[in-house]
């Protein structure tokens, strides 16, 4: 696999953003595969923010550790991404506002300063020294700035010729001046590469929203929270064409009893939040737990406790979400590992509820929430929408106008059917107090009893395994490394590094974590000498489950990471080199 | 053709006898077999509370939800599907206290949903605590010495943040506390309806007797402007908000015809399937 990573660097507010869009629209569109990280900072002005893309010869889910052009517009990008360049690497910089140092002689970089701020100037429109700056990254890695140029027209259709041709002109400068003065300098592009104007270019927050559309969801209810107020962006942008309403809740206690209350009247309904939000919603889960009322919510992981840092990733949020809510209630935790995984288990995580008529708690984090990839395509057909044990209204019609027993203990496997207000016959109140077959609360000693093992019991039949468990196929192997949710892609490639290094190791990636899938994750790590459990948190959530779990105490060691950033390939690597 | 008994259920209710709650279950149940609805289309929303138990009650779909949690459940299933009637109900302390959060947010939507407050100026659930709307100086297990809070005044609150529909009845007037029933269930929109509904048990200054000899009845001022605010601000000003009628209303759009996605279909009836050229648009989106 070839790659080329870029970023581009600057103060947070002057565009930094969408110029490493337009930059990366335009590769994706050109068929290369690429996966963009944004790191950013909670304010709105100032601050360093940088967009980085790394563009592969296949599909790639990490933006890999190191670089190869940074494009900075102040000495403070430079000296905070230093550290990812490798030997023969470039910096374009905006020779207009600073003469950039580079911190460390022993790397082989090349300056290349460019007035991006005064061609701008000319332009009559500062901002441009973003499109003076995209010019220069496309003469950089050899393309033609053509497909730049119908970018350009398509984002800004809207805003009429007059900025268009503003955008084209810039472009072009810096193109042009870049040819002119850097002809030595081509960093190439991966040679091979997927068809045109095929690939879509989302984030894992994108893939959730368009996912629970597809599952049949008509209601999200939530509060805006970074980094998951995306899902709702998507949600106000595509619902509204299948009838789906959105409405900002005002707060996340509300947005959480509201989708409950959608669930209960018969649409499928979700939440989606970070950490705050989340604890908020702790009651309201148990609520839904009680009540047997299907419910989903989606937790974007960030940087906690409190508000931590909100505008980074971490996985720190696991033992709230498998234990969280006072009381027992039976739940199922899933952990996508990938943006096309965000779009297909949002709808597992629909079936499933409905189902069990349990809430579901879809787990994934900023980083894979927030950054963006190439996907080959997503199947709108794979996962079927299923209702689970919805009464038809002639069914309830054949009941009579007895009471209508909602919570029927005789049912199997203690799923007892559903029925929906505006149903004949179906009345029941679905209630938060311990309660009897029809409905109505109680303190019978038995009747507690038995409801509780009834709802505790009803996952018994399900099969987490089933979800998919990620298990790299391995003859032999000594080490064994486990992941959930985002860490897949960097685990799976310090693996291949691993190899490399002749070490015999095998990966393990959970995307479920509650039900806990104990029979495949004892089987490997019986078989295996050392396991290693990494994840974005600084206690070991993840690790103390498998303890809990299935033992194995002496096996296991963690590695860990919680200053706000994704793993690096090479921090696994490392931190398990040193270990074995 | 529903009947009274339609709306009731076998189980008595466990509130103490004299409760102002049964009153208030009694007149929910007449007006819903006037107004001629259907059990089996209405919900009945409520927190927790000895209030909050009507929902026990009342025979029709329901939801018993958490403390303070009424409004937004009712929302959920309001939005899921219009064609409900839906009736939140609850105590002064389940709306007014850790629920009141909802409460403004729930009515400046005017999303269509008929709010009762049964409001006994305490807390009667956990035995007697002074609530939100507890007078100044008033006595209970928590203020001993009286409290030291100026009550909360949910009426002039609703009236003020964009409630479409305001009144206010008593326990002790069954006949025109289903009437104002008839009338906020009928009203499209947020009707928030605030019910004095006396705690025999723990509540012994603000009693049946105390709120009869304080209140002032709208229905017998011919000379009452319902569509004015400040007519009904003044009024409850000068009364010390002691009043039982129809404050206020008027007519505006409620929020399922104008929030994002709105449909005349209500949302749990819509067809789910994306047809082929949908997906196809979909995915154009990220191209
Ligand atoms: C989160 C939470 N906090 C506290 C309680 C305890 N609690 C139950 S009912 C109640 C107050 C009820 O008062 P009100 O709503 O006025 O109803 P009433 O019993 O007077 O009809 C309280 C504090 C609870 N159930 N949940
Ligand atoms: S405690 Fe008060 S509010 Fe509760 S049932 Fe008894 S009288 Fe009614
Ligand atoms: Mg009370």
């Amino acid at each position: 696999m070839k790659d080329l990573k870029w970023k581009v660097g600057g103060a947070q507010g002057e565009g930094i953003d969408s110029t490493g869009e337009i930059f990366a629209i335009t590769l994706n569109r050109l068929g290369y595969y690429l996966f963009a990280y944004r790191h950013f900072m909670s304010l709105v002005k100032g601050g360093h923010t940088n967009y980085k893309v790394r563009i592969s010869s296949e599909p790639i889910n990490y933006h890999g550790d190191d670089l190869d052009i940074l494009i900075a517009f102040d000495q403070r990008t430079i000296d905070e991404n230093f550290y990812e360049l490798k030997n023969n690497s470039i910096i374009i910089y905006d020779s207009s506002k600073f003469e950039a140092k580079t911190p460390d002689e022993n790397v082989k970089v090349t300056l290349c300063p460019i007035p991006l701020y005064d061609f701008a100037k000319e332009l009559g429109n500062s901002i441009m020294k973003n499109m003076v700056a995209t010019g220069a990254s496309c003469a950089a890695v050899g393309l033609e700035v053509t497909p730049f140029l119908e970018v350009i027209d398509d984002i800004f259709k809207k805003k009429g010729e007059k900025i268009i041709n503003l955008n084209r002109e810039a472009i072009q400068k810096g193109f042009n001046y870049f040819r002119e003065n850097y002809p030595e300098i081509k960093l190439d592009l991966p040679d091979k590469k997927g068809k045109e104007k095929q690939n879509l270019f989302m984030t894992g927050n994108e893939a959730t929203g368009i996912g629970a559309l597809n599952a049949g969801c008509r209601f999200l209810a939530a509060y805006p929270i970074t980094p998951a107020t995306e899902i709702m962006y998507n949600a106000i942008a595509n619902f509204p064409k299948f009838g789906g309403k959105v409405i900002q809740a005002e707060d996340e206690i509300a947005a959480c009893m509201m989708a409950i209350g959608g669930n209960f009247a018969g649409v499928r309904s979700m939440t989606s939040t970070s950490g705050p939000g989340l604890s908020l919603m702790m009651e309201a889960l148990g609520l839904a737990g009680i009540s047997e009322t299907p419910l989903v919510i989606v937790d974007v992981q960030r940087g906690g406790p409190a508000t931590g840092l909100p505008t980074k990733t971490e996985q720190s949020d696991i033992n709230e979400i498998i234990y969280g809510s006072h009381g027992e209630i039976p739940r199922i935790v899933i952990t996508p590992t990938t943006v096309e995984e965000a779009f297909y288990y949002i709808q597992h995580a629909f079936n499933l509820s409905e189902k069990y008529q349990c809430p579901v708690i879809v787990a994934t984090d900023m980083f894979l929430g927030m950054s963006k990839k190439s996907v080959t395509d997503l199947d709108f057909e794979r996962v079927k929408i299923d209702r689970g044990l919805l009464l038809k209204d002639d069914e309830l019609l054949k009941s009579g106008t007895g009471t209508f027993k909602r919570y029927d203990l005789s049912s199997e496997f203690g799923i007892s059917p559903r029925s929906i207000p505006g149903q004949k016959n179906g009345r029941y109140v679905a209630l938060g107090n311990e309660h009897e077959e029809t409905g109505y609360e109680t303190e019978d000693v038995e009747m507690r009893m038995k409801m509780m093992d009834k709802r505790m019991h009803k996952l018994n039949q399900f099969n987490p395994e089933e979800l998919g468990v990620y298990y790299s196929e391995e003859d032999e192997f000594e080490t064994l490394v486990i992941g959930f949710g985002s860490t897949h892609a960097q685990i799976n490639e310090a693996q291949k590094v691993l190899k490399e290094k002749g070490l015999k190791v095998a990966h393990l990636q959970l995307k479920i974590l509650h039900p806990f899938p104990s029979n495949i994750v004892k089987e490997k790590v019986e078989k295996a000498q050392k396991v290693f459990v990494i994840e974005n948190n600084a206690t070991g959530q993840l690790r103390q489950l498998i303890q809990l779990e299935i033992g194995a105490h002496v096996k296991l060691s963690s590695i860990l990471k919680y200053n706000g950033n994704p793993f690096t390939v090479n921090e696994i690597v490392d931190g398990i080199i040193r270990k074995v | 053709m529903v009947i009274l008994k339609d709306f009731k259920v076998e189980t008595n209710p466990t509130w103490c006898p004299g409760c102002g709650h049964y009153t208030v279950l009694a007149a929910l149940q007449r007006a819903a077999a006037n107004l001629g609805l259907e059990p089996d289309n209405m919900v009945l929303v409520t927190g927790i509370g000895c209030s909050s138990k009507i929902s026990q009650h009342f025979n029709s779909y329901g939801v018993h939800s958490l403390h303070g949690r009424a409004l937004p459940v009712a929302t959920g299933v309001k939005l899921a599907n219009h064609d409900l009637t839906v009736v939140a109900a609850g105590g002064d302390g389940d709306g007014y206290g850790i629920g009141v959060g909802h409460f403004m947010h729930t009515l400046r939507r005017n999303i269509d949903i008929t709010y009762i407050v049964m409001d006994n100026h305490i807390y009667g659930l956990t035995t007697g605590q002074t609530s939100p709307v507890s007078q100044k100086g008033f006595k209970s297990k928590t203020s001993p010495h009286g409290s030291a809070e100026e009550p909360l005044r949910p009426l002039q609150t609703a009236i003020i943040n964009g409630a479409s529909f305001v009144a206010q009845a008593f326990a002790g007037d069954i006949n025109q506390m289903t009437r104002i029933f008839e009338e906020g269930i009928k009203h499209r929109g947020f009707s928030h309806i605030n019910v004095f509904s006396p705690c025999v048990t723990f509540n012994k200054i603000n009693t049946f007797e105390w709120f009869k000899e304080h209140l002032v009845n709208l229905d017998e001022k011919s000379d009452y402007d319902y569509t004015n605010k400040y007519h009904a601000l003044e009024f409850l000003d000068r009364h010390g908000s002691i009043v039982t009628g129809i404050l206020y209303q008027e007519d505006r759009p409620t929020y399922h015809e104008v929030m994002i996605g709105a449909t005349k279909t209500p949302t749990s009836k819509l067809d789910l399937t994306i047809p082929k050229e949908e997906s196809e648009r979909l995915k154009a989106l990220f191209r």
